[in-house]
């Protein structure tokens, strides 16, 4: 791939999938976590740089427009501009969360959705289900598929919605209003449970790496449940759905056990002191059940209204 | 039951003014749940009724102010929408 070959580039190759060439002059790929603040006085030649370069890969009808000194400039000076927003925008946003961590529950392909999706639905045969590390940090979920991540619950929620009124269509009961109410719902459910377990994570002073996006992880995958739950109730009526229901259930009960055992109880701590948390376990054990229990309280909840 | 974002709001705003409003000596030393009985115990064993004492304590200490300005807010979008 002939990339335009800036410092900060050689560096990418790690383990992240190169950008495609078509966005190689605006957008370059900061998931690398290289300081862009340090390159500020390179970026006029450096975008004059990919202008050239672009151009020559883009083909010949616009050569005309580029040719044009003034355009050239203008297009150097929107750019620096763009890009001096978007600076802004990142420095904004990065202030209330970081953004690399949030590129971490994104960082998926399609072979680790395939395969959680599976385990979703049928856990049972899954063996190991320790998230793996890499010298202290955990492993994106490319390499590693007990890692949770942000990309299945996003889009099996918005499914969801979308599913919710199409049923609701499907029984003639749908208006707009219907949709927003569903979605605020769900969302309200979702806050509500991560607030509750953060809350009982600290009263009970457990020292795990769950971090509010993990939670949000984890609670969002019931969505998944949720969908396979309307559509077998939509496809077989009522004992389709409640077979299915029972179904989902038990498999999101036992994945989320197993995966919130990892993290929360101690059973891996093996310098843990006599009495640190000796009157804790079973408390610990009780949010992991109570959580598990949650579920399909949850998704009863919020797909009972969809069949009737 | 369906519930809004801005319920969701409500219910927050009224939680917090509830934990905002227990007074550190009228009230809290009264029942046991004052800051100074909550000391000793050191290493990592606080215990519940202590981390929720340091909970009720710090909610209290950060959100004084900053109640003021949104419950001054809720009040008077209230009286004139409603």
């Amino acid at each position: 791939m002939d990339l335009p070959h800036h410092g900060y580039r050689a560096s990418k190759q790690r383990g992240r999938a190169a950008p495609p060439a078509g966005d190689s002059v605006l957008f370059e790929d900061t998931s690398s976590a290289a300081p862009a603040m340090n390159n500020q006085g390179y970026y006029t030649p450096g975008y004059n740089m990919g202008g050239t370069s672009n151009d020559m890969q883009g083909g010949a009808g616009v050569n005309n427009l580029f040719t044009d000194p003034m355009a050239n400039a203008a297009m150097m000076y929107g750019s620096s501009l763009a890009n001096q927003g978007k600076d802004m925008v990142n420095k904004e946003i990065s202030r209330f969360m970081s953004v690399n961590k949030l590129k971490y529950f994104f960082a998926v392909d399609t072979r680790y959705v395939l395969k959680k999706l599976m385990i979703l639905m049928f856990p049972y045969t899954h063996q190991d289900w320790e998230v793996r590390y890499h010298r202290d940090t955990p492993l994106t979920p490319r390499q590693d598929v007990n890692a949770p991540d942000l990309y299945i619950p996003t889009m099996a929620f918005i499914t969801y919605i979308l599913l919710a009124g199409m049923a609701l269509g499907i029984q003639k009961r749908f208006s707009p209003e219907v949709l927003g109410l569903c979605a605020s719902t769900a969302l309200v459910w979702i806050i509500i449970e991560v607030l509750v377990m953060l809350l009982s994570l600290y009263l009970l002073t457990v020292h795990s790496d769950l971090s509010t996006f993990d939670l949000i992880a984890y609670s969002g995958y019931k969505y998944v449940g949720m969908i396979f739950t309307v559509l077998c109730g939509l496809l077989f009526g009522s004992d389709g759905y409640f077979v299915a229901l029972a179904w989902s259930s038990c498999a999101l009960m036992f994945f989320i056990v197993r995966s919130l055992k990892m993290k929360i109880l101690p059973s891996l701590s093996s310098d843990s002191m006599g009495m640190g948390s000796s009157a804790k376990p079973q408390l610990r054990l009780y949010i992991t059940v109570a959580t598990a229990v949650f579920q399909p309280i949850i998704i009863y909840w919020l797909t009972s209204h969809l069949v009737r | 039951m369906a519930f809004t974002l801005y319920s969701l709001i409500q219910a927050a705003i009224l939680c917090v003014n509830a934990v905002a409003v227990l007074h550190e000596e009228r009230f809290l030393t009264k029942i046991g749940w004052g800051v100074d009985q909550s000391v000793g115990g050191f290493g990592d064993e606080p215990g519940i009724k202590v981390q929720l004492m340091n909970l009720v304590r710090s909610v209290r200490t950060v959100m004084r102010v900053p109640l003021i300005a949104v419950n001054s807010v809720c009040i008077v979008l209230l009286l004139l929408f409603g």
